[in-house]
């Protein structure tokens, strides 16, 4: 059995490579916020209370939208009900652990750290292995309080004029990139998208993040279904 | 509400939804249903921020003609098709948006 710190170590090499697109993204977010007006300290505690990149721009969006927060704190929701299908896979490896570990390990469960921690948990069956979410997991903490910082103290420097804010959409667009290959998610991606277009002005309090969200799942639960029956 | 009150309301429920499954979850809970419907969450929510920040302007009203964000937009997905790269799709999305401003 391989040491717990050994372990630790393999989540960090196997993280890394997906850490690259995290920089411009952590850059992003602390120079956005800066601009909509947080100070630096709440740009921090966001980073660090939060912990999530797309929870955290999603909520500099609507915020400097006018949004209200139930609205804002219901939209980070939704955007956030992903992690219960992380937390549903990572459950099974962890079941026997103590509550303590299951804490930690909660704070740790990010996008990237799933991506590649779920494929060392099928091929390795160690009791330890959950060192390795905590190594990538961390990895992931490292880099997106580094680049943060680093965008507060840019955000003080770049001027408005270069319309960084498209960067949010940019951003979001990039995380779909496999998503553009594969007919029903490019259904599910332009019904969300007309939804919350076309509702942006009719669905009260700001909430057609929600709406728009709720309408692409119901067409992914469709289609999902018209093809198993088709198959 | 004040802002720290509305950062440590949205660090909640995202921890919440990190933690809940891993504490609570007995495995059949989720079927294969529930989980494949799951997946699409990405592909539900993104295009919901995406597409109004590019195509309405900041009173929300359409901004169709001369809009520099639609093309940029077009070039970045094209980008990302091909290149698979989130990090390409980023730049040249902010590239193509950066040439047509500015030249």
């Amino acid at each position: 059995m391989n040491s717990n710190f050994k372990i630790f170590l393999k989540g960090i090499t196997d993280v890394s490579p997906l850490m690259i697109p995290v920089v411009p993204f952590g850059l992003i977010f602390g120079i956005l916020s800066i601009d909509i007006g947080f100070s630096p300290l709440a740009t921090m505690g966001m980073s660090l209370i939060i912990f999530g990149g797309a929870s955290q721009i999603i909520l500099l969006q609507l915020f400097s939208g006018g949004a209200s927060s139930l609205v804002i704190i219901s939209s980070v929701g939704a955007v956030n009900s992903r992690h219960l299908l992380y937390g549903a896979v990572v459950s099974e490896h962890v079941s026997d652990l103590k509550l303590i570990w299951k804490i930690i390990i909660s704070y740790f469960l990010i996008d990237q750290a799933f991506a590649v921690s779920n494929e060392y948990f099928k091929k390795y069956k160690e009791k330890n292995k959950y060192f390795h979410l905590i190594g990538g997991g961390f990895t992931c903490w490292v880099v997106w309080q580094t680049t943060t910082f680093l965008g507060i103290i840019l955000g003080a420097a770049i001027p408005e004029k270069l319309g960084l804010s498209f960067a949010i959409p940019l951003t979001f667009l990039a995380i779909l990139v496999n998503d553009f290959r594969k007919f029903i998610n490019v259904i599910v991606i332009i019904v969300s998208g007309l939804v919350a277009t076309f509702g942006f002005n009719y669905i009260p309090y700001k909430a057609y993040v929600i709406v728009a969200a709720l309408a692409g799942l119901f067409t992914a639960f469709i289609l999902t279904k018209l093809k198993k029956d088709y198959e | 509400m004040s802002d720290w009150f509305l950062i440590i309301y949205c660090g909640l429920i995202t921890y919440l939804t990190r933690f809940s499954m891993i504490a609570l979850l007995k495995k059949e809970m989720f079927n294969d249903r529930i989980r494949e419907v799951l997946s699409y969450v990405p592909s539900a929510i993104f295009p919901a921020i995406i597409f109004p920040a590019i195509f309405l302007d900041s009173s929300g009203s359409f901004e169709l003609a001369d809009n520099p964000k639609i093309l940029a937009a077009i070039i970045a997905t094209c980008v990302g098709i091909f290149s698979r790269s989130i990090l390409a799709t980023i730049f040249s999305g902010l590239a193509s948006y950066w040439a047509i401003i500015f030249i």
